[in-house]
């Protein structure tokens, strides 16, 4: 083999790749484009769905959830929810697996689509209730196919409230008339 | 008085010491926190004592405290750069032991993803290797270029690129969203041109082909002796290939051929590579065509409690065999967890490889193996 035939060669394709558009992206400015089923760590939680059942707490494979629950009256009834008093998810150690919100038989947590959470100190990082409560509710489609069959985007900044991520059909009866059917039986 | 200008007589013979030179364990070509203590005679590697442990997290201990489904999500961290294979031995074991089925459409996007990570950890070994070989990252970022294309079709799969954590005892968490598909086809049209192109780089190149052409041959018997597996093994001439000999999942149905080296040489380990995510990619492309419809996921519940008994499951790595033996006693976790990685097996032939090479070659000879720091000290 003749030496300098083979770098040519290799010059051949650093000049055709000269050329192309660059692949890079300035990241702050630019953004590549994310899936929808993205597993990011703004948390996404309906109060209203959850019972505070703690199944998220107990599939974590870290135990990073931390839930407390008080009965919401003086007579609990079946079918009546607990009132959440703590729910921290502590992102610090979180590894975003997604298994808690797989475990969740209410479709109440679901994976966010951020990844750019940083903060000064440690304990900055973990998510707490009220800001559980306050955030906007832009769910990531992960594990919920329901959501995936709407097309909804999350990236589109449009808000699901917490009738919208139901799994159930139109058939199903409402919180109304399932909050009077306990009345009435009372 | 003594003459201070006068030099006392030279001995006849220099004697000479061999010198010890500790590679690592922070050095960027170890692939990790790996070192090399290495005794040199001059520039001539005269013994390798490798000293591992580093980056050890005891995998197999923490699995034994959590439950099954859990581990999976440990799986991810052993080879970093192949998430789906390590899910892949992992749940086929468990299924083993506890008896679960799997429906096809599950094994199917099994296998499409463990084929796809062989090809994306393979590109990374080829970049790395002509990094090490002095062609600094312009190589490897061609290789990290195509590479991203598969992490863009794994987070459409699962959400996540590195950590996937997609497989569960009993299939796969998901099905694939729609636009998936439409996506794998135009990977698999761009992809065998991009191989090419990136062997045409360094199949023929001078330096590559000078500098590890007839580099640390290893015979056969030698490899085999030394219980290697994978890509290494197969550039000594061996066509083992879990994937043939013991098919799981869909891999009987699929055509696809063991491409072998025939020297067992640097240049062989760096080419099998390339064949290799070649017939990757006509799996994945059978793959795509046949998949049937259905569910992809055996409903199984999250605390499985398999029968009192053990199992072993083992699959073909981007590395070599990788096997998880489990052991249960009718509890919601394995008893005892024993990993059988390819990297840390494969780094039983490293002296035999390196003595009598020139320091020079010494971060060649190492990462052609292929080793990953996350794996070997698990």
């Amino acid at each position: 083999m003749t030496y300098g035939a083979g770098i040519a060669k290799g010059l051949m394709v650093t000049m055709r790749n000269l050329f192309r558009k660059p692949t890079t992206v300035q990241y702050p400015e630019e953004r590549l484009p994310q899936h929808p089923r993205f597993r990011g760590e703004d948390f996404v939680w309906y109060e209203e769905r959850c019972t505070g059942c703690a199944s998220c707490a107990k599939y974590c494979p870290l135990g990073i959830i931390k839930i407390v629950t008080s009965p919401s009256g003086t007579q609990t009834q079946e079918g009546e929810k607990y009132r959440l008093e703590v729910f921290d998810i502590d992102i610090a150690r979180c590894m975003f697996c997604g298994l808690c919100v797989e475990a969740c038989p209410y479709d109440a947590l679901h994976m966010g689509s951020g990844f750019e959470r940083g903060r000064y100190a440690r304990n900055d990082l973990t998510i707490h209730i009220d800001e559980l409560k306050s955030a906007p509710k832009r769910p990531s489609t992960w594990f919920r196919p329901q959501l995936e069959a709407k097309g909804y985007d999350p990236f589109s900044g449009e808000t699901v409230p917490w009738q919208g991520v139901s799994r159930a059909s139109k058939n199903d009866p409402t919180k109304e008339e399932m909050d009077s059917r306990w009345v009435e039986r009372q | 008085m003594t003459n201070l200008q006068q030099h006392p007589e030279p001995p006849a013979e220099l004697e000479a010491e061999p010198v010890v030179v500790n590679l690592g364990p922070q050095h960027p070509s170890t692939h990790g926190v790996f070192r090399l203590r290495v005794i040199m005679d001059g520039e001539t590697i005269q013994d390798v004592e490798p000293i591992f442990g580093y980056l050890h997290r005891g995998t197999e201990k923490l699995a034994e405290e959590r439950s099954y489904t859990q581990v999976v999500t440990l799986t991810d961290r052993l080879d970093y750069t192949a998430a789906m294979s390590n899910n892949l031995a992992y749940v086929l074991a468990v299924e083993k032991l506890a008896g679960i089925e799997v429906p096809e459409r599950g094994m199917y996007l099994r296998v499409i993803a463990a084929e796809l990570q062989r090809i994306a950890a393979h590109l990374i070994f080829v970049g790395f290797s002509l990094d090490e070989l002095g062609a600094f990252h312009t190589p490897l970022l061609y290789g990290f270029r195509e590479r991203e294309r598969i992490l863009d079709l794994f987070e459409m799969l699962c959400g996540a690129r590195i950590t996937v954590s997609y497989m569960r005892p009993g299939g796969v968490h998901q099905d694939a969203p729609v636009d998936f598909w439409p996506a794998l086809d135009r990977f698999l049209a761009d992809m065998p041109h991009y191989l090419d192109e990136l062997q045409g780089l360094i199949a023929e190149n001078e330096i590559v082909v000078a500098r590890t052409k007839g580099l640390a041959v290893l015979l056969a018997a030698k490899a085999i002796n030394c219980s290697m597996s994978g890509p290494v093994l197969r550039a000594s001439g061996v066509a083992w290939d879990l994937r043939k000999q013991d098919p799981y999942d869909v891999y009987g149905r699929m055509q696809f051929d063991i491409p072998v080296g025939a020297n067992g040489d640097t240049y062989d380990r760096l080419l099998v590579r390339l064949y290799e995510a070649r017939q990757s990619l006509r799996i994945v492309a059978q793959a795509r065509k046949e998949i049937p419809g259905g569910p992809v996921r055996t409903q199984a519940p999250f605390f499985i409690r398999p029968p009192v008994g053990e199992a072993y499951g083992h699959v073909e790595a981007p590395k070599g065999e990788l096997g998880f033996y489990l052991v249960s006693q009718g509890g919601i976790s394995p008893y005892r967890c024993k990993i059988r990685s390819p990297s840390f097996i494969n780094l039983t032939a490293l002296k035999e490889m390196l003595v009598g090479y020139k320091v020079a070659d010494l971060v060649v000879i190492f990462g052609s193996i292929d080793v990953n720091m996350g794996e070997v000290d698990r």
